[in-house]
């Protein structure tokens, strides 16, 4: 990232942008909670919420919007990991043989 | 012999040795917590009744920590921007606020623990506390680790800063990549096990 004195100064008021947005977005997925949406729905708002958080933590908190491509790369193979980690539960549910 | 690329990035990759060294060990650390959430959406799926977990956790109590962590990720990244303006004061103030958020995250923690030791509710009494304390007690660790790591560089480590600036503000930018890592967690954490 560029680390000129008014850039910093930039990127202080993105922080506290950042930082209103992740206090609301935390109201909200709290607030949707006390709907009781079914659980499908409930699951789908609340992780879309979570990534919608995750998301602005990653970018702006920890630089990623601006980070260099070979961070980049490690980050593309975790992702790849991370989803078979989250797929090997869902496929074991998925070749579950019923008992009657 | 002095070791290369400690405060200069390399012309190659553009990053310095513990900036892809911390990126590195945030990778396994996402390995670390995703084998933990893919035993839960194990556990969970697999269990013939789950409790919402607003029937058993504290929710306004786990809010108010979530406000705790994400308001000392922004004075974590004050402390960065404060070292990156050589203003010193101001990095000491940020970096003890990160520090102090991190001990109230603790306390709150420690109260929601005790209260469900007093309810004789413990890691063995279902999957579904067992699953909350294996989870929630990894992440204290790491925010137990972060504080541990944040207090050095407010203290005895910000010597640094006098002698080598901009090597002090890369260590700062790495010690903050972790903590952002922790509150990150805590963000999936939050609806997960107390929302969901």
């Amino acid at each position: 990232m560029g680390d000129h004195s008014a850039d910093i100064d930039k990127h202080v008021r993105i922080y506290v942008v950042v930082f209103v947005s992740l206090m609301a977005l935390t109201l909200i997925t709290v607030a949707i909670s006390y709907l009781r949406l079914p659980l499908p729905y409930a699951v789908a708002v609340a992780l879309a919420v979570a990534c919608t958080k995750g998301s602005l933590v990653a970018c702006y908190f920890m630089h990623l919007i601006s980070e260099k491509r070979l961070i980049f790369l490690v980050l593309a193979l975790t992702v790849v990991l991370f989803l078979v980690l989250m797929l090997l539960p869902i496929m074991t549910v998925a070749n579950r043989v019923q008992v009657p | 012999m002095e070791i290369p690329y400690v405060v200069h990035a390399r012309e190659d990759t553009g990053l310095n040795n513990g900036k892809i060294g911390i990126w590195l060990f945030l990778a396994s650390e996402v390995m670390l917590f995703g084998a933990l959430f893919a035993t839960y959406i194990l556990l969970r799926v697999g269990a013939p009744t789950w409790p919402h977990g607003s029937s058993i956790l504290n929710v306004p109590m786990a809010t108010f920590n979530t406000a705790v962590l994400i308001s000392s990720s922004v004075t974590m990244v004050m402390a960065w921007a404060s070292v990156m303006r050589r203003r010193f004061t101001a990095y000491r103030l940020y970096m003890g606020a990160t520090v102090l958020l991190g001990g109230v995250f603790l306390v709150v923690k420690y109260f929601e623990y005790s209260t469900k030791f007093h309810h004789e509710l413990f890691p063995r009494t279902n999957t579904f506390l067992a699953i909350y304390f294996t989870l929630t007690g990894l992440h204290m660790l790491h925010v137990i680790g972060g504080m541990v790591v944040n207090a050095y560089f407010w203290g005895p480590g910000a010597k640094l800063y006098h002698q080598n600036p901009e090597w002090f503000a890369n260590r700062i930018e790495n010690c903050g990549l972790f903590w952002h890592f922790v509150d990150l967690v805590w963000i999936f954490l939050f609806p997960v096990l107390y929302l969901l």
